[in-house]
């Protein structure tokens, strides 16, 4: 099934110009965490914070707004998010944490929620989880030799990156630069190749660009406890909400949009896995069971 | 239902897993009360395995080859039990043991503490040290249940046998399925691993080899249908 299973799906933008000036897109996650903050809903998230190495991030326990609000916007690197969940709970004793991740670090969380080995006493602490939507991602030499090599701008001058149309874009020194996504391939962790989830079905609430115009998010809420919460924040008017029909693809176009787009993505990612999966299977290598789903 | 008789058996091991057992606080209620617990040295009054058959052994400790009590006791607790569950990185891998060179008081002779499945079939295996309380009663609950797809990847070879970051080297990372999420990091009980550049690096000589982290990884086995069922 496209998209895993969910609960509905939605295109927001953030009302709040603070969190809008920095946002990767609709400021979902963002806005969500803020809200979920303030509600008493969370006392803490783990997102991808900025760290000393330009566009490395760090997994940051963020525990006021302002903490959150500095975490906006993509990293296209790998940011091991779970690795601080045990300090979130134990050193600074949170009882709701929000985790804010990519769809493999989701499930790394649902797993530690069901078989929690070394996981004392966290599984109850996981009060929300915000799933971003992924293609593939990128080691930090990976993205720094995208950057510097194929973009030609040093990392530290880069002010922002996104991925879209089917370009890499960097903005920065004044200038902004776009190369055909393509050229990127080669960077691309390889454990991601056999990942069959890029809208992050094991989240409460996923969100990411693909399918909305800029500016936009696409949001899905997953659980009981993710519509709830997206619903109450809707009500508060926290959010600019259309529905994803009028992103909809023109009949007969050649580039797809909405969901139409998502769709065939996700199932280019499904594809791919289920391939990369049996190619590997072939070499006689081991391959997670159940990874393609 | 007749409640399933359980019998703790202690081997070498800190009592830390035992301790872990009863930190569920008073979920510890429901494991006692789903089972009969006919042999505990530290929780019952029991001395001895009870004659005749029982159904499940939940063992502590390694065994340790020169202690003659230990291996009988193993040896008997394999014979009476329909099920041997090697629990916590001392049963299950050796843990912490593994570096045991003997030669210490009050017993100098006792050199060579190993997994209880060098000596016994082992049915089932929860590393960690100690396993956090919740997967103990996830998994005593399980199998109170009869939750086979809950208990599938504590059977050997899926998660039990395993020691040490090497295992997140040579079946992760080098299979190309590592994804950098840190959950290893996190699931190590002395901070053995820290993740660089989105990678796990160890430490080897500060790793006890309880196997938490290659359980934990979410590359190792990922429950699918356990997880879709979770999410309402």
């Amino acid at each position: 099934m496209p998209f895993g299973t969910y609960k509905e799906v939605m295109a927001l933008k953030a009302k709040d110009a603070k969190i809008a000036g920095v946002s990767q897109d609709g400021g979902v996650v963002t806005t969500m965490l803020c809200y979920a903050l303030d509600k008493g809903i969370i006392d803490g998230a783990l997102v991808a914070g900025k760290g000393d190495t330009p566009w490395l991030p760090k997994p940051t326990i963020a525990t006021t707004k302002e903490q959150i609000i500095a975490a906006a916007g993509t990293k296209y690197t790998i940011s091991p998010v779970v690795s601080v969940i045990k300090d979130a709970v134990r050193e600074n004793g949170l009882e709701k944490l929000a985790i804010v991740g990519t769809p493999c670090q989701v499930y790394a969380i649902r797993k530690m929620q069901l078989y929690p080995f070394g996981a004392r006493h966290i599984p109850d602490k996981i009060a929300l989880t915000i799933g971003i939507f992924c293609t593939e991602n990128f080691s930090y030499a990976g993205l720094k030799t995208i950057i510097e090599d194929h973009c030609k701008m040093p990392v530290d001058a880069v002010t922002k990156m996104e991925i879209g149309g089917g370009k890499f874009k960097v903005k920065g020194a004044g200038k902004e630069v776009a190369i055909p996504i393509k050229e990127t391939h080669k960077y691309e962790q390889d454990g991601c190749h056999v990942c069959s989830d890029l809208t992050a079905e094991f989240a409460d609430i996923s969100t990411g660009s693909i399918g909305t115009p800029d500016g936009w998010s696409t949001v899905f809420t997953r659980s009981t406890k993710g519509k709830d919460l997206l619903g109450k924040a809707i009500a508060d008017g926290l959010f600019e909400k259309k529905s994803m029909d009028e992103f909809k693809s023109a009949p007969g176009a050649k580039i797809q949009s909405g969901l139409d787009l998502l769709g065939k993505m996700d199932q280019q990612k499904k594809d791919k896995a289920k391939k990369t999966f049996d190619e590997r299977k072939a070499l006689g290598l081991f391959v997670t069971p159940e990874i393609v789903y | 239902m007749t409640k399933p008789k359980v019998a703790y058996v202690h081997l070498s091991g800190c009592t830390g897993c035992l301790v872990s057992l009863a930190d569920t606080y008073e979920k510890l209620l429901d494991i006692l009360g789903a089972v009969d617990m006919v042999y505990n040295l530290t929780l019952a009054d029991a001395r001895t395995l009870p004659e005749g058959k029982f159904d499940i052994a939940i063992v502590e400790g390694a065994v340790c080859l020169q202690d003659k009590e230990s291996v009988e006791l193993i040896k008997e607790a394999r014979e009476k039990a329909g099920l041997v569950v090697a629990y916590g990185g001392c049963s299950a891998t050796g843990n912490v043991l593994n570096n045991s060179r003997g030669g210490q008081w009050n017993q100098p002779q006792h050199e060579s503490f190993v997994p209880i499945n060098r000596v016994v079939k082992v049915d089932a295996y929860i590393p960690g040290c100690p396993p956090s309380p919740e997967v103990i009663y996830n998994f005593c609950i399980a199998a109170v249940t009869g939750d086979t797809e809950y208990l599938k990847p504590f059977m050997a070879n899926e998660t039990g046998g395993y020691h040490c970051g090497c295992d997140l080297n040579t079946k992760v990372i080098q299979n190309s399925l590592c994804i950098g999420c840190g959950t290893c990091a996190a699931s190590c009980p002395t901070r053995a691993i820290e993740m660089v550049y989105g990678r796990p690096s160890f430490n080897n000589v500060r790793c006890v080899k309880c196997g938490a982290c290659f359980s934990a990884c979410p590359r190792s086995f990922l429950p699918v249908n356990k997880i879709k069922a979770q999410l309402v």
